[in-house]
């Protein structure tokens, strides 16, 4: 790790350096970078969360349901998941296509960032099985999953998709998937249907619903709560 | 165990005074993350023992202004407290000084007990002892078993499942984040009666700066 003037600097000035409504500059972002690699040292990609209990599903109606937009999205009639970016083959996939695939299924909790847990089964396709389809290249150590919902940052700026970029373990994670069914029926339009990530080890944010494209990529960019100051990696 | 050495000697006054602002950084911003979700339980299934279930800590105990901003605090601080933690707990092993600070329970439990009886007005003092008395070390061995305690179950919150064990040792998730809750009310405790105890005593209070008389 090579220090520049700026990171030094930044750690010489710690008390002014610490500004919360900055938290990706100064000490905190200094500290943020460092816990970034030491999430991805942890992550084991061979480790799998535990599977829950069936009698330790969250009731329905009490599992959260958030967006970023006024009103849940409707998927367009054409809807289609298109893979590209640093990719052999570019896919588009209906969800038929996508329920011909080998599915995966698992009970896990559910982790927040506010804190709170909760518990579902989810069923769909794994982004790893995706990823190997479209001969995913190997330069393409980031993977951003781009949703057809739109929400408004910031009042006064213009509506933005909302997004999430991750590292390529957590992608291909056997517990990584993009889900069409959840507790044994159907995505709900508020879950995210047709099609939404989920994953294992990372936080809610992370987990983008409503999606329609998949891209890899050689860099990794922002997100939707990235971008306003939440952590990248937010692993589990 | 010959050398002439001070009461409170200079690492452990360097180390007690950053624990001072490193420990209410962390306790803030621990509560401004808590204001994210002010209750104890999973989704569907609220602990029943919490009586404080959907109450705010108020602004003035909370720092990190948001939830992002708090967990970065939070997260970056708490490389600080475990490493100032790290060369304390060094220092106290190499040093010899554990002998005259830590809780051995067959060395101190009868002082300690005594000391507490006599706090209660149910029995005169012990005899005075060294640097501490039993009930002191027990106390300050306490709330070094209570920041272990804070540093476990938040690792064990970081990451219930890469520390899946670790988190099953708490009870899982919602264990260990009431334990974390739980933790921090002790050691506020602690605190509390560390502040007034030391209020009744002013030379030890002066010797954590000065670092008191040679012996």
């Amino acid at each position: 790790m090579k220090w520049s003037r700026r990171q030094i600097l930044g750690f010489a000035l710690l008390p002014l350096a610490c500004d919360p409504a900055k938290p990706h500059e100064g000490f905190l972002g200094l500290t943020e970078r460092l816990n970034d690699r030491v999430q991805r040292a942890l992550l084991r990609p061979g480790k799998l969360a535990a599977e829950e209990r069936a009698s330790a599903v969250t009731p329905e109606g009490e599992f959260p349901l958030y967006k970023v937009g006024d009103d849940y999205p409707a998927a367009p009639a054409d809807w289609r998941l298109r893979v590209h970016g640093l990719v052999a083959k570019p896919l588009e996939l209906s969800l038929a296509d996508l329920r011909r695939l080998s599915a995966t299924e698992f009970r896990v909790r559910h982790h927040c960032v506010e804190g709170w847990s909760a518990v579902a089964s989810w069923q769909g396709v794994r982004v790893s099985e995706i990823a190997r389809l479209c001969g995913a290249d190997r330069r393409a150590k980031f993977v951003e999953f781009r949703s057809f919902e739109r929400g408004q940052p910031s009042e006064d700026g213009p509506p933005v998709r909302y997004t999430s970029s991750w590292d390529l373990e957590s992608a291909q994670h056997p517990q990584t998937i993009l889900a069409y069914g959840r507790n044994g029926v159907p995505m709900s339009r508020e879950e995210g249907a047709p099609l939404r990530l989920y994953s294992a080890v990372k936080l809610g944010y992370k987990m983008v619903k409503w999606v329609d494209e998949v891209v890899f990529q050689p860099v990794r960019t922002g997100g939707y709560w990235e971008d306003l100051g939440y952590e990248w990696f937010a692993g589990v | 165990m010959t050398a002439a050495r001070a009461e409170q000697p200079l690492v452990l006054r360097i180390t007690h005074w950053a624990n001072v602002p490193l420990l209410a950084v962390m306790a803030a911003s621990g509560l401004q993350i808590l204001a994210a979700f002010p209750e104890m339980g999973a989704k569907g299934a609220p602990a029943g023992w919490y009586p404080l279930q959907g109450w705010t800590p108020p602004a003035w105990a909370r720092a990190g202004d948001w939830l992002a901003g708090a967990r970065h605090v939070h997260f970056g601080v708490a490389w600080l407290f475990v490493a100032n933690a790290a060369v304390y707990l060094v220092w106290l092993a190499v040093t010899d000084e554990w002998r005259r600070r830590a809780f051995l329970p067959r060395r101190d439990g009868r002082n300690a007990w005594q000391t507490f009886a006599a706090y209660l007005r149910l029995r005169p003092p012990p005899p005075e002892q060294g640097l501490y008395n039993g009930l002191q070390r027990f106390a300050y061995t306490l709330a070094i078993v209570l920041g272990a305690i804070e540093v476990l179950s938040g690792l064990a919150l970081y990451k219930p499942v890469q520390f899946s064990a670790l988190a099953a040792l708490f009870g899982g998730y919602e264990g260990a984040r009431a334990i974390h809750l739980l933790g921090l009310a002790a050691l506020l405790a602690f605190t509390v009666a560390h502040v007034v105890l030391v209020i009744l005593h002013p030379r030890a209070f002066a010797s954590i700066f000065t670092g008191g008389r040679r012996a």
